[in-house]
């Protein structure tokens, strides 16, 4: 008798899925299987990675898996129908399938998953599944084989993993310091409050998978002492909040958490989630405490560290989401198999968000000695529209850029380091010939002195002036003594102040000046920008020869600086032209020109 | 610095009255527990979508933290508002990977057509416009988010197209 399988379709269902239509996708497949037309069960799961391909649905039958990339609800149901009818892959739809090549596989090869392991692979809020994918099987085995809490610690510190959150400090050494001191009260937490803007590896985990995220916490518990674990989440993420406190919930059930977990007797271990409320501050770790004490985010000096003295004074220890996303795996595989990837003082994997102008915006998981270029060419496939890859920006408003001649650089963090860029949380922003790089360096230090809580003077109001002088080089205004100035002020602020925050703030202009002087300089004595992003220093001209006298630019010009009657060629006068580009983005011919 | 969040002219406004006996629920949910003041804000912005200023003193009494700590925390938090929104909350994203696609544009854009400045309420109160770090949804840059549904891959035009449809169904509505 032959066994048929029922087959299940999948539908993604992260944030970015939502917003690219995911959910009315579902509800389209809902109504199918509502039908009776079909048999097949349908399920959710969270994010792939493969952001730029969404919305994803993923098919399993008899045959094995495939994906589909941009099933936005118009199209979904004849590509489900065709593949039902025809039993075989829909041609030229396919981004993945385990039986067959499809167009995005070069993505998915590239890759190791250990903290993303189930993201994409299991309904973020059923338990079981994830159970069925290893979820608190480690902290069973801790648990069940009486491992010793040094035991715990010293796997995770032969594992060699650093901080995922950018500071790199090793694991194992911050839980040994919080086992250390000896306190009836001691406390974990998960540092969610991922504020780079322009990365999301955080959130993808936490909405994809949160039970490996409570998991780690809970081995982290035990291994320190700690008898409770906070989550702090950045407000914006309601998706991550609302699945952490299902999968709280249901680790309750469970007996993952609460009084005597897992029958251990005197291990009682409970998690909270504290909404943050936007300060990019809270991820120092100081200022995090303060901010779940309810006070202002603002740090404070160190030492004290947390594992001393953390919340509400007690030994503290505070590790970044996938670095907990990481630990089960590690206890699970063992701390070799885990140092068996990456380079010498590097090991395991990274998760990158990938974006900007990259054809694969998106998430993926790497080896850690992996070289830029090959991120950006392999998994990210390259630059949009073929354009020249001009630089990546590591590290997000703290870190640095990186030229495109360094992209042979090797991604761990002292190669990224000595560029002058920091490895930072994961974001990596892709950038083009047609991105200005002080541009975007004011963009950087915009949001830095935006964000400075004010407690340093020269994060507060050195970071204004830095500001001052890149707005007026962008306008035109620079002055001769202008790179000198930034460098001294950069220099002061780095080794002025008290955290993170401001010691890292002038990085993204120290490095464009490093690589990309002179644009600067062009800005500056040529009132020239490169790239042609910075309006006040263009100049709109109108091509003669392309110019069909349509008047449309003219009627929309502003000042009235555009001259020409209906089918004789415009022209612009400089003199009344403001640089608004209002006629380059009307013109239909392209016909106005700008240099 | 944070301190650019407080504008004190427009807290000077006529505030109109609302019924704070709600906020005794709230009270009661974290009476006595640590750390409470980012939760009791953030519920009472969650009632009244912003912090009407007698709440302050309302917490003050309730948690025995002064009304000026008070403050100092909710001016401190971009999260909190102290003045009444519209009925639609314009977010568009200002993180890296939309500004790197243009994401100028469309606050520009948006600000043309509705005819007021990032961070204001339209004089009709149907409209505010604010400015976020990053929604992620960067693989869809540049992005705007009106209410739960976001719209990505904008252009200015694109994005007054999709105001101006808003603006029809809410005529459309009264």
């Amino acid at each position: 008798m032959e066994t048929s399988i029922k087959p299940k379709i999948i539908v993604g269902l992260g944030s970015c899925g939502i917003a690219a239509g995911a959910a009315k996708t579902y509800d389209k497949l809902l109504a199918l299987s509502k039908s009776g037309k079909y048999d097949f069960e349908l399920a959710k799961t969270s994010c792939i990675g493969m952001c730029y391909k969404e919305p994803l649905v993923e098919v399993q039958d008899k045959s094995g898996s495939v994906i589909y990339g941009d099933m936005t609800d118009d199209k979904v149901i004849a590509v489900i129908e065709e593949h039902f009818a025809t039993d075989t892959i829909v041609a030229g739809m396919a981004v993945h399938s385990s039986y067959s090549e499809a167009s995005e596989d070069a993505y998915f090869n590239g890759q190791v998953k250990i903290a993303l392991r189930n993201c994409g692979y299991i309904d973020p809020e059923s338990i079981e599944e994830a159970e069925n994918r290893e979820a608190y099987k480690a902290i069973r085995h801790i648990l069940k084989s009486e491992m010793k809490q040094m035991d715990v610690i010293q796997t995770i510190l032969d594992s060699g993993l650093r901080g995922r959150g950018g500071g790199g400090f090793p694991t194992g050494m911050k839980w040994k310091f919080a086992y250390q001191n000896v306190n009836e009260q001691k406390y974990i937490i998960c540092n969610a409050d991922e504020g780079d803007p322009g990365a999301f590896m955080d959130r993808s985990l936490l909405e994809g998978d949160p039970h490996a995220v409570l998991e780690g916490m809970i081995i982290g518990g035990y291994a320190i002492g700690a008898s409770a674990g906070i989550i702090y989440c950045r407000a914006e993420y309601p998706l991550a909040i609302k699945r952490l406190n299902i999968a709280i919930k249901q680790a309750h059930n469970k007996g993952y958490l609460g009084q005597n977990v897992m029958g251990k007797e005197n291990f009682n271990f409970d998690i909270y989630v504290k909404e943050g409320a936007g300060a990019f501050v809270c991820g120092e770790e100081t200022a995090l405490i303060a901010s779940i004490e309810g006070q202002r985010g603002m740090p404070r000096k160190r030492p004290p560290f947390p594992a001393v003295s953390g919340l509400w004074k007690k030994p503290t220890n505070i590790n970044n989401v996938e670095t907990w996303g990481n630990v089960p795996w590690i206890i699970n595989h063992g701390a070799a198999a885990y140092a068996a990837y990456g380079t010498a003082k590097s090991k395991g994997t990274k998760v990158f968000a990938l974006t900007g102008k990259i054809k694969h915006s998106g998430l993926v998981e790497v080896p850690m000695g992996i070289t830029i270029n090959d991120i950006i060419y392999k998994l990210g496939g390259g630059i949009q529209n073929d354009k020249k890859f001009k630089a990546v920006q590591l590290g997000g408003p703290s870190g640095g850029c990186i030229p495109a001649e360094l992209g042979h650089t090797i991604v761990d963090y002292d190669s990224v380091n000595a560029t002058g860029a920091i490895m930072g949380s994961g974001g990596m922003v892709v950038m083009d010939e047609t991105t200005c790089m002080i541009d975007l360096a004011k963009f950087f230090l915009h949001f830095t002195q935006d964000e400075s809580c004010g407690k340093c003077t020269f994060c507060r109001i050195g970071t204004k002036r830095m500001l001052e002088i890149l707005e007026r080089i962008t306008e035109g205004k620079g002055e001769p003594d202008d790179i000198g100035k930034l460098e001294t002020l950069a220099d002061q602020i780095k080794n002025n102040s008290l955290c993170g925050l401001g010691q890292t703030a002038p990085n993204p202009v120290l490095t464009t000046l490093k690589y990309f002087r002179h644009e600067y300089e062009a800005h500056i004595f040529h009132k020239k920008c490169p790239a042609k992003v910075c309006k006040p220093l263009l100049t709109y001209t109108i091509d003669p020869e392309k110019c069909t006298g349509c008047t449309v630019c003219g009627k929309k010009c502003p000042s009235s600086a555009i001259e020409g009657g209906r089918k004789t060629t415009h022209s612009i006068h400089q003199d009344k032209c403001i640089k608004c580009g209002e006629c380059f983005t009307v013109c239909k011919f392209d016909a106005v020109l700008v240099e | 610095m944070r301190i650019h969040r407080i504008q004190a002219e427009k807290i000077k406004q006529e505030q109109s009255p609302v019924d704070l006996s709600q906020l005794e629920h709230l009270f009661a949910k974290y009476r006595n527990k640590s750390g409470s003041l980012i939760p009791l804000l953030q519920g009472t912005q969650h009632l009244y979508g912003f912090i009407p200023a007698p709440a302050f003193d309302m917490i003050s009494k309730e948690t025995g933290i002064e009304t000026a700590d008070i403050y100092g925390v909710a001016t401190f938090y971009a999260q909190f508002r102290l003045n009444p929104v519209g009925k639609v909350i314009i977010k568009v994203c200002h993180g890296t990977a939309c500004h790197v696609q243009n994401a100028n544009a469309i606050t520009d854009a948006v600000q043309d057509e509705l005819e007021v400045k990032d961070g204001e309420t339209t004089p009709d109160g149907m409209f505010t416009l604010e400015s976020v770090a990053c929604l992620g949804c960067c693989s869809l840059a540049p992005v705007l988010m009106i209410g739960d549904s976001s719209f990505g891959k904008l252009t200015g035009k694109s994005a007054v197209k999709v105001i101006r449809e808003i603006k029809d169904t809410m005529k459309n509505e009264n």
